[in-house]
């Protein structure tokens, strides 16, 4: 082999070489921006632990502060690792089960808890504070995951397209009503969460057996002309005519709390939200966190679990992931209070239901609306 | 040639491949085969009773039939829109030719969330041109037709420019009518590069996956959108590994059919600087030509990036730069992990980082297929081909179950991201390279090396100045590629530095009319960035090694 060749193959591992050392600066060093942060105390405190959180796209607190606060409580560095959305963390989770890529997952909801449960990821905990938690949010009675948060699946409504001549619909069975003809747009339950919810939401309300089950429901939602897309993106950004969306459908699948996102995420900010909830027939989403089996730091894992309950987290959640904060004592702000919808009686469904009969009500879901 | 030199050969060709197959073989290889390995022997034993009903199954048929003549149709497509615009921007100099060689690369940087949004405002409900395309085949093929148009200019365009505009004179003057002289002239000399961005559009159509799910909704499905459902969704390895085998085997046969083809079609020529061969219009039919293509770009590419630009100024008070204000003032609030001047730094430096990892391992692979014809370099040339054309969950999932087994554990690493991308970019590169290496006059290399220039010199001399073109053509896309990268970096576990099209997809998931606004701005911005950085590039190429 001739020296050019060698030359340019050493140059080339050079420059490999330093754009790696260039890369793993990335992420690893702490934001400088980090106001929260405790300046350096004269004698040299040990380095701080570090906590791997799993978590989901839509996970969200306000940082630095939030997270400062259990970093300087326990001299701990907290970094996030995204894996996607609900779904496809948990089953990254679950594929790496035997080497854990974390320490402490948050994100996972009821409808994929049963998956989560099953394959053994999580170590049993029972955090400080989760005995303020309303039962009927603890799903899992051997506390392998603790209740964080939950929200609401419902339907939204432009209130620009409604009146009192023209009532929007009170129920799920409204819809199917030729006064609602060409008016909704839904997710498929096959690509999106909240168009799971939905779906699961019918199954409950009209059963599967009977005169009228969930499928003649659907069947009947088609025939008044119901839009399918695949994500909640294109329901509410592109089809919806309400709010933000940019659409000709005044009715959507979305969550109790997207009015509150339609005022906080408005300039200027509206005394009240272009959009209002259809409370009838919401499904609960419950979000939980737990402790990844064979995690090096357990403590650490499970005082972040327990700092997840606390008043200063709890109140966090809500402006920042439109969900309400699973310690019903928690503070809310008053922008959420006003515009979030109270849905008095949630359609739920146990998580081992669900998981045992998803895909086969999906390919069901999917033989009645095509 | 004697026994000496044969050897010396092959040792080269070693030397040359070791770095690009090391890299494939560990980020590539090994992850898809591991992940694949868990689908079909799931307890340690080969079980084909799962993929075998998969394959039953009446609609995977539907799929994989769907899935081939969607991405023939969007390639034909393509290139209907891609080779005018190629030839325009080789052959004809007008005010303005940099900046729109510069724009043509924005399409393709867009995360599809953004176009999706884009051509759902254009040809949805309240489009403005009354024409409802939304959930049709329309839309995704006027989508792909957007995204990869850059493709067939880029890498035609770069090889176009180059041709001798002389030979189809002569060709002209001895009576050849201007489609003859094209025929006869330009288009066997052409042919390899236009196969080599046709398969690339093919790949790239093939395996899409946002576009058909937002745009085409839930009736249409690619194989792609099948191996999603089954992997992210249902956690259902042996479908998923079925799924995406399927979706291998299609395109190592079209892989084959292009090796085939691309044998035939390499010729060599000389080359010439590209601002030799570009002129001013002449006469009624040249003018008329430029006028009609670049209507056609304006349509199908510049109409969908100004209405993205037009909801990025839309606020409730008319229009104005409130969006793009409050993107970088201290209402991004919770939406976004950092602040968004953040995820433009970050975009930056992995582009940077994926361009530097891709750009020498794309020019020793591109030596190796360039130089060395037979069965072993197109099969190198194909696997190179393989990961654009495999499902991004498949790789992403594969990275989770088989990098966790190395000494290093890269799985929770930022190294991680610039590699996907590198990963995804590397085919471009190649694609980029091999034709204007190919067509390297073999005569000039033998008359160095009859002149007593070793082998390495004489590439420098006579390689290195078209190779550095290529290599400015291949960077271009590679950071672009990684700028807009978004498939791929979903379904790896990152740490926290959000990307541009990552906080444009988290800031489209909240309702609001101000979270929108931002999105969209955040998408301006990113186009910026892009045709700053295609600029550049191109200043690059024009000054450094455009005078060779």
């Amino acid at each position: 082999m001739n020296r050019p060749i060698l030359l340019t193959l050493a140059a080339l591992a050079a420059v490999v070489v330093i754009v790696v050392a260039a890369l793993s600066g990335i992420g690893t060093t702490p934001n400088p921006d980090a106001a929260g942060t405790p300046s350096p105390t004269p004698t040299t405190p040990p380095p701080p632990t570090e906590l791997r959180l799993l978590t989901h796209d839509s996970f969200a607190v306000t940082t630095p502060e939030i997270l400062g606060v259990f970093e300087s409580q326990n001299n701990a560095k907290v970094n996030i690792l995204r894996a996607g959305d609900a779904g496809s963390m948990v089953n990254q989770a679950i594929l790496t089960k035997d080497n854990p890529l974390a320490d402490v997952l948050f994100g996972v909801d009821n409808t994929f808890l049963s998956r989560a449960l099953d394959a053994n990821i999580f170590e049993p905990y029972h955090a400080a504070g989760v005995d303020a938690v309303p039962a009927a949010l603890r799903l899992d009675a051997r506390e392998r995951v603790t209740p964080i948060d939950y929200g609401d699946v419902c339907i939204n409504y432009d209130k620009a397209a409604y009146g009192d001549a023209n009532p929007p619909p009170q129920s799920l069975a409204d819809l199917t009503q030729p006064a609602y003809r060409s008016q909704l747009v839904v997710e498929d339950p096959g690509t999106s969460s909240p168009g799971l919810a939905f779906m699961l939401a019918t199954i409950a309300r009209f059963g599967e057996t009977g005169d009228y089950t969930w499928l003649d429901y659907w069947r009947d939602l088609r025939a008044n002309d119901v839009t399918i897309v695949s994500g909640w993106n294109e329901a509410y950004e592109s089809s919806f005519s309400g709010g933000s969306g940019a659409g000709d459908k005044p009715l959507v699948v979305s969550y109790a709390t997207s009015p509150v996102a339609e005022v906080y995420y408005a300039s200027p900010q509206p005394a009240e939200s272009p959009t209002g909830v259809v409370t009838d027939g919401c499904f609960r989403q419950v979000e939980f966190a737990g402790v990844l089996a064979g995690t090096k730091q357990p403590e650490l894992a499970k005082k972040f679990v327990d700092y997840m309950l606390t008043t200063v987290f709890q109140s966090d959640i809500p402006l920042n992931m439109f969900v309400f904060p699973a310690v019903p004592t928690a503070p809310v702000p008053q922008l959420f209070t006003d515009h979030a919808a109270q849905v008095p009686e949630p359609v739920t469904m146990s998580p081992e239901q669900i998981g045992a009969n998803r895909e086969r009500w999906i390919n069901e879901w999917s033989a009645a609306t095509h | 040639m004697d026994q000496r030199v044969v050897s010396r050969h092959a040792l080269t060709t070693v030397a040359l491949a070791v770095l690009p197959l090391a890299f494939i073989g560990l980020f590539f290889v090994f992850p898809v085969v591991t992940i694949l390995l868990r689908g079909f022997a799931p307890n340690g034993v080969l079980d084909l009773a799962a993929p075998l009903q998969v394959l039953a199954r009446p609609e995977t048929l539907g799929v994989a039939w769907f899935t081939l003549w969607q991405a023939v149709l969007s390639t034909l497509l393509t290139l209907c829109v891609g080779l005018p615009g190629a030839y325009l921007l080789a052959r004809f100099n007008f005010p303005g030719r940099r900046v729109l060689n510069a724009l043509i690369l924005v399409p393709f940087v867009l995360p599809t969330v953004v176009v999706g949004a884009a051509f759902l405002a254009l040809i949805g409900p309240r489009g403005p041109l009354g024409l409802r395309l939304d959930h049709t085949i329309w839309a995704i093929l006027l989508a792909h037709v957007f995204y990869n148009s850059a493709v067939v200019v880029r890498v035609v365009g770069g090889l176009w420019a180059q041709l001798d505009p002389r030979t189809e004179e002569a060709a002209r003057i001895l009576g050849a009518s201007r489609w003859g002289a094209f025929r006869q002239v330009t288009w066997p000399l052409l042919r390899p590069a236009v196969l080599s961005a046709a398969s690339i559009v093919f790949l790239f159509t093939f395996t899409s996956f946002g576009v058909i799910l937002i745009l085409g909704g839930p009736g249409y499905a690619t194989i792609e959108v099948a191996v999603y459902r089954a992997a992210a969704v249902l956690l259902d390895l042996p479908a998923a590994a079925t799924l995406a085998l399927l979706q291998l085997c299609f395109l190592a046969v079209s892989l084959v059919v292009y090796a085939r083809l691309q044998q035939r079609a390499a010729l060599s020529q000389r080359l010439v600087a590209a601002r030799v061969a570009a002129r001013p219009p002449r006469g009624r039919a040249e003018w008329a030509f430029v006028g009609v293509t670049l209507a056609l770009l304006a349509l199908v590419l510049g109409l969908p990036l100004a209405t993205l630009v037009e909801r990025a100024l839309a606020g409730p008070q008319g229009y104005g730069l409130d969006n793009f204000t409050s993107l970088f003032g201290q209402s991004a609030r919770g939406a976004l992990f950092v602040p968004p001047i953040d995820a433009i730094r970050n975009s930056l430096v992995f582009a940077g980082g994926a361009t530097a990892i891709c750009l020498p391992l794309g020019l020793l692979a591109a030596a190796v297929i360039a130089y060395r014809r037979g069965v072993l370099a197109s099969g190198f040339d194909a696997l190179l081909m393989l990961p654009l054309g495999t499902s991004a969950v498949i790789i992403g999932f594969g990275f989770l179950v088989s990098v966790g087994q190395l000494p290093i554990d890269l799985r929770t690493s930022p190294l991680l991201i610039p590699i996907a991308h590198a990963l995804v970019a590397l085919p471009f590169v190649v694609r980029a390279c091999v034709p204007l290496m190919r067509s390297i006059d073999r005569r000039l290399r033998d008359a160095a090396a009859v002149l007593g220039a070793s082998p390495g010199r004489t590439w420098r001399l006579v390689d290195l100045p078209i190779v550095g073109r290529a290599a400015l053509i291949g960077a271009s896309f590679a950071f672009a590629v990684s700028l807009g990268e978004f498939g791929a970096t979903l379904f790896i576990v990152r740490p926290e530095a959000p990307t541009m099209p990552i906080a444009i997809f988290r800031l489209l998931s909240q309702p609001g009319t101000l979270a929108f606004g931002q999105a969209m701005a955040m998408a301006t911005v990113l186009m910026l960035v892009t045709a700053i950085a295609a600029l550049a590039f191109d200043r690059l190429r024009t000054t450094s090694v455009g005078g060779a």
